[in-house]
């Protein structure tokens, strides 16, 4: 079974959402990726979403196109996104790590070459942004062969005939993109997630998860209610700024938060549980 | 695939794709909006009244038809083929854009959106959006890469007095796609309200079709000005291609008529072989940018690399996925002017017709100085002469060493 599946089993065998932390590889220095992937790790995060960056990210506010910035200035590739995952590979094998990104940096080195590498290197699911399902056929074929899941966004404005797409082509989990925005927007309405994702479960059978909005520990615990994972990336990315001078700094802000965010999760549910 | 056996006319197919270019790719927010979009319009193609409401605003507000102008004096210095030029130079606001606004502006209104937004590279398309939303009183945000918002400023403090709000955009390289890029992010987060008009023929579909459809005037217009001063077609088309929109609305009309031959002119900057241009046909790989996929300028790891070019509207790492998929099957010949071959066209224009041309159209100009000499005194050339310099004063002041 791939890492992704069976990390969701064991969390819904234990009544827990996964909480999914998002940073940009090579931000905002190369060799801090892989000492920061298992920070997460040891704070809290059940899967990593690491973002390969792009010069073009117009799905990305200010922060993440920031943190892009702060990548390509280092000339991060796609190739040295493959070495810190194998890097991270060496003395994690159990945490599932999916790559967030654009499709014109896998578009030149060939479908087939990067679901290869990105397999060799211990990537688990790949979600590209700009690859809606009606382009995304013979991808996702080259990427399941190489079993790796594919990640799909659906957002408050995809009518139902576009969800069956989704649920026929994606793998892994579905990531709910809880605002119409950019990252890094302003904070969501959880109750409307709540009642969005009920929907969702009539066409979609594999976890949901949420992102878009989440800003804070209160807000990861409301949405990991109904949710199955919570994806946070923003407030993380910005963190990783303001603090890119001095990585130690850097390490304490991130991994409070993370814990943070973990034990208001853990607290929703343990109540929700009980009740 | 011998040219005859294709149906221009069918492409795009349903979903946007020219052969392996062009296509949908887009964050999932926009999928929805792009196709209730892509059904608006093709309701309203189907629809008398729209298609009589943009012909009689061509007429009345653009100022259409658009002469087709024998370029005499021109002709007798190049000794070559007659030269006429296509004057768009001559709409409101002083360029093609204005053709393409006309239409989707009409569309906003259908489609009952309030705010329109759009970006810009040399800030015709920005004052032809700001001037459109004017007129019918929408708002208006028009996104402009910071390094154009100072070449271009009479352009800006024209979107300003027209009322629109204009942004300027510091993040990557400051141009064109950078505006873009900005603007998508703009109507990902106000999708409700706003209606996105992109500039050209670039974009996810129905973008690409939809922009070549309200351009395609100047090509209709050309040939039947063509046959009626001449009493037949062209042997050549030229215009000037960054995203490509002037040069599709000249060529769609004549893609059928084999014998035509068509030339694409893209920016060759300080030459193909410096690096700094903006020839993605020429000198690029396919690859997605922007909703499509198309001929791109992109370094080995797929990131777009900046592109030089001594005019705004040209400066632009992408083209039309159409002008690529025309590329590859032999129909369109793309070739590349320099800054300095553009700036030879600009002088020529302006000293043997009187005509001050855009930079962006001087490209064409300058390659219609090279391929006139090559041809026959009783063959045509048509240039399309998509916009006029008024704009470029401030380029052309320092490049010449005059102050004002």
């Amino acid at each position: 079974m791939n890492r992704i599946a069976s990390r969701f089993s064991e969390l819904r065998a234990a009544n827990r959402s996964a909480l999914i932390p998002y940073i940009t590889a090579g931000d905002p220095v190369p060799a801090a990726t892989v000492d920061l992937m298992h920070l997460l790790v040891s704070k809290g995060a059940d899967l990593i979403e690491i973002g390969v960056p792009f010069s073009d990210p117009m799905a990305d506010g200010p922060v993440i196109q920031r943190a892009t910035e702060r990548a390509l200035a280092h000339n991060v590739s796609m190739h040295d996104v493959f070495g810190m995952v194998r890097a991270f590979r060496a003395t994690d094998s159990s945490t599932p790590v999916i790559l967030m990104g654009y499709l014109n940096p896998v578009e030149i080195l060939g479908y087939a070459e990067f679901a290869r590498e990105a397999a060799a290197a211990g990537v688990d699911g790949v979600l590209t942004v700009d690859l809606p399902p009606e382009e995304a056929e013979d991808y996702a074929e080259i990427l399941q062969v190489a079993g790796l899941e594919r990640i799909f966004l659906v957002s408050p404005t995809t009518p139902n005939r576009r969800l069956q797409a989704v649920a026929r082509l994606g793998s892994g989990f579905v990531y709910y993109v809880s605002l119409k925005g950019v990252t890094g927007a302003n904070s969501l309405d959880t109750d409307d997630v709540a009642r969005h994702i009920e929907d969702l479960r009539q066409f979609i059978s594999i976890p949901l998860g949420v992102g878009f909005g989440i800003r804070d520990a209160h807000t990861a615990g409301l949405v990991s209610k109904v949710a199955d994972a919570v994806v946070v990336g923003s407030v993380i990315v910005h963190l990783i700024e303001q603090h890119q001078h001095d990585l130690p700094a850097m390490h304490q802000a991130v991994g409070a938060l993370v814990a943070e965010m973990r034990a208001a999760m853990d607290a929703v549910q343990i109540a929700g549980g009980a009740a | 695939m011998p040219i005859a056996a294709v149906d221009y006319a069918s492409f795009p197919d349903a979903h946007g794709h020219f052969g392996i270019y062009g296509g949908i790719f887009a964050p999932e927010t926009l999928m929805a909006p792009l196709e209730d979009l892509a059904n608006a319009y093709a309701e309203a193609k189907m629809d008398a009244a729209f298609q009589a409401e943009i012909d009689k605003d061509f007429q009345d507000y653009v100022g259409r038809p658009s002469p087709l102008y024998l370029a005499e004096r021109m002709t007798r210095e190049l000794g070559g083929a007659k030269v006429y030029l296509k004057r768009e130079d001559l709409n409101h606001t002083g360029a093609h854009k204005i053709n393409n606004t006309i239409g989707q502006a009409l569309l906003a209104k259908r489609l009952g959106k309030t705010r329109i937004i759009a970006e810009t590279g040399a800030g015709q398309h920005g004052v032809a959006s700001a001037t459109v939303a004017a007129r019918l009183g929408l708002e208006c945000v028009v996104y402009m890469g910071a390094d154009d918002v100072v070449r271009q400023a009479p352009n800006v403090m024209r979107m300003k007095m027209l009322g629109a709000t204009v942004v300027p955009v510091t993040s990557g390289t400051r141009t064109l796609k950078d505006a873009l890029n900005e603007a998508m992010r703009d109507w990902v987060t106000n999708v409700d309200n706003t209606f996105y008009i992109i500039g050209t023929v670039a974009g996810p579909h129905p973008y690409p079709m939809m922009v070549r459809d309200f351009q395609a005037v100047i090509g209709r217009e050309a040939r039947e000005q063509c046959l009626a001063k001449e009493g037949r077609l062209p042997d050549a088309l030229v215009a000037c291609v960054g995203g490509g929109s002037n040069a599709i609305g000249l060529f769609h009309p004549f893609l059928a008529d084999e014998a035509v031959k068509i030339y694409g002119v893209e920016a060759g900057g300080e030459g193909i072989e410096s690096g700094h241009h903006a020839a993605p046909l020429c000198a690029g790989r396919p690859g997605v940018l922007h909703g499509n996929r198309t001929y791109l300028m992109q370094d080995d790891n797929g990131q777009i690399i900046g592109t030089h070019s001594i005019s705004a509207g040209l400066d632009y790492p992408g083209v039309g996925p159409e002008h690529s998929w025309l590329k590859d099957i032999g129909r369109a010949q793309y070739v590349s002017i320099t800054d300095n071959e553009a700036l030879d066209g600009f002088r020529m224009l302006t000293r043997t017709e009187g005509i001050i041309p855009a930079l962006e159209s001087s490209h064409a100009l300058a390659y219609a100085m090279k391929l006139a000499p090559s041809m026959h005194k009783d063959e045509i050339i048509i240039v399309n002469l998509s916009g006029r310099g008024d704009k470029d004063m401030n380029t052309i002041a320092r490049i010449e060493g005059y102050e004002f």
